[in-house]
């Protein structure tokens, strides 16, 4: 198989801090990988290394079997970005950005007007192309940013968290953008927080934590990994949410979590019978339980399994 | 790789991959840095208020020193300004040189350099290109403020191709400045600190010239520090050319200070831009 990214062993301090602890990746041609993980987890670091912004302290990363570091300008004609900032110039116009980077990526003058116009066309931005950048809101400068990444037709397109932030029409038309992209060939990285992202967009799922891969697989297989069911303990006094916590931890392979908030506690059960010890054990510590239940995981509550902190959304 | 309107449409697969090239031709990096300076320039005209310190200061000290200063500092203020305006020609140049650190420290603070970072370009392209843009900045600079001095009667005393010399020389000289103030923009990172020690560097450079007044008014030590600046060259050297006196002797110093200056700020920017680009 040819692989559009390779990552092995790779590390990466920022003086003590280790964003990159050790990891390994590898995205198939015309594939969508994406890496998900919480605030902090090393997913921008990853990008970065991967499009010959931060060198690796350790390890390998090659795309398209060019290495980042040895042969940063090979990677560069293959790649494109989208940060997680908008990287767009906020002085001049929409169409002005476009232009400057198709001229920077030798389209010919007339080429690059072309370009620009047709992409302005795309992501909905004629009537705004003439006004200075800064005057756009948050939507439109992320469709400048994703537009700008996609002048030079990348073989390689990252996206880092691109949704972060937009209105749910813009998050389903840039989904819709990268599906066309990947449909023609294109091979993405997509870093995000958000499971329904992922599952949506990418063909395999990579789950980063303090800068290591904790799980990898399809959706699919990500549940598998998990376990068969969650069970849900809700104590009729809250103040028991710590005492089921720890009769439940005691029982299964896993941890039991506690979601104060919403007044349960949750516990990845392997099979039938660490369910039937969990009820016995409950029943033996004699603590009242207002409500229980059992259901197969979402895929947040898989992430939150994987990872050690929780994301900043509501769960489910 | 030319593109065309099909090129976009999603049901075209993308064109077998070229072999990527790691070399930028010389050529290349002209158009580079032509395109990134051309944004420059759309950029000043988009908020031209970019352009009131790098040529509005130099206009209110000009009017500030010859009518407030000039009838106690020479033999009355016609006469100071003939003195002055050759300085302030100076002065233009390297206030529009601040901008390319503050510009350049700008570009990292919001994210641009990533953008221009991960392009097949030459690292210089950037530099060079802003240069090229400041370097229009300070030519529209010292038109302006020549057209302002004709008018409170300064004149070009000496002859057409010695004041060709001399704006060649001031424009050379703020390219010089240019890399220096890359340097310092790229190494100190917070935008408005490169702005504020923009007038710390500057000013005491200034000041402590030929610029405003003769040095030997100058106590012993100041004396010296003018001397071995390099603004009191490219002043003396600008005086001449304009208003007459001998020039050969400045005239080769400040190309001596410009050539210096290149050859020691330009590639320590470019170095520095490398370090900062990871």
């Amino acid at each position: 198989m040819s692989y559009a990214l390779r990552a092995e062993g790779v590390k990466k301090s920022f003086g003590t801090i280790q964003a990159v602890r050790h990891v390994d990746l590898a995205v198939p041609v015309g594939t969508v990988l994406g890496l998900l993980g919480p605030n902090g987890a090393g997913k921008t670091t990853m990008v970065r290394m991967f499009s010959t912004l931060v060198r690796p302290d350790a390890g390998r990363i090659e795309v398209h079997g060019y290495d980042v570091v040895r042969q940063p300008q090979q990677v560069r004609t293959l790649i494109g970005l989208t940060g997680q900032y908008a990287t767009v110039d906020g002085s001049i116009s929409g169409r002005e950005n476009l232009y400057l980077i198709g001229r920077l990526l030798n389209l010919s003058a007339s080429g690059a007007r072309r370009r620009a116009d047709e992409l302005l066309e795309r992501f909905d931005l004629v009537a705004a192309a003439g006004r200075p950048v800064r005057t756009y809101s948050g939507g439109m400068r992320r469709r400048v940013d994703l537009a700008i990444s996609m002048i030079g037709d990348p073989r390689v397109l990252f996206l880092d968290e691109p949704t972060t932030g937009l209105d749910p029409r813009s998050r389903n038309n840039l989904w819709n953008e990268v599906r066309l992209l990947v449909a023609r060939g294109t091979s993405v990285l997509l870093t995000t927080q958000y499971m329904e992202e992922a599952e949506a967009l990418a063909d395999a799922i990579a789950v980063i934590d303090s800068g290591r891969i904790v799980a990898t697989g399809t959706p699919t297989e990500l549940r598998a990994a998990v376990g068969g069911q969650v069970l849900q303990v809700r104590p009729a006094d809250p103040a028991d949410l710590a005492s089921v916590a720890t009769v439940l931890s005691a029982v299964g392979s896993g941890t039991a979590m506690t979601l104060a908030d919403d007044g349960l506690v949750t516990l990845s059960i392997g099979g039938e019978a660490e369910l039937t010890a969990a009820i016995h054990a409950l029943a033996a510590a004699g603590l009242r339980l207002a409500g229980i239940d059992t259901h197969l995981p979402s895929l947040d509550e898989v992430f939150m399994s994987l990872t050690s902190d929780v994301p900043d959304r509501t769960t489910a | 790789m030319t593109s065309t309107a099909s090129d976009s449409l999603p049901s075209r697969a993308l064109p077998d991959m070229a072999v990527p090239s790691a070399r930028v031709g010389p050529g290349a990096t002209l158009r580079h840095s032509l395109s990134i300076a051309r944004r420059n320039l759309i950029q000043l005209r988009n908020d031209p208020e970019q352009l009131l310190d790098a040529m509005l200061m130099p206009l209110v000290i000009t009017l500030i020193f010859v009518y407030v200063f000039g009838g106690a500092i020479g033999n009355g203020s016609a006469d100071y300004q003939r003195f002055l305006i050759p300085g302030i020609m100076v002065q233009i140049v390297t206030f529009a040189a601040r901008s390319t650190g503050i510009g350049m420290s700008f570009d990292f603070a919001n994210g641009l350099m990533d953008r221009f970072m991960t392009l097949p370009i030459a690292r210089s392209a950037v530099l060079t290109g802003r240069i090229i843009a400041d370097m229009c900045r300070m030519l529209l600079g010292l038109v302006v403020m020549f057209l302002f001095a004709l008018i409170m009667g300064f004149r070009v005393e000496t002859d057409l191709l010695s004041a060709v010399v001399a704006l060649t020389l001031l424009m050379l000289y703020g390219m010089a400045f240019c890399w220096v103030s890359a340097f310092i923009g790229l190494t100190i990172r917070n935008p408005e600190t490169v702005q504020s020690i923009g007038f710390l560097w500057t000013l005491p450079l200034q000041f402590g010239s030929s610029m405003f007044v003769d040095p030997a008014t100058m106590p012993t030590w100041l004396r010296i520090f003018s001397q071995i600046n390099p603004t009191t060259s490219i002043v003396d050297a600008s005086r001449a050319l304009l208003t007459g006196g001998p020039a050969t002797e400045p005239v080769l110093h400040s190309l001596a200070w410009t050539a210096g200056l290149v050859i020691l700020f330009a590639p320590l920017s470019v170095a520095r831009y490398r370090r900062r680009a990871g």
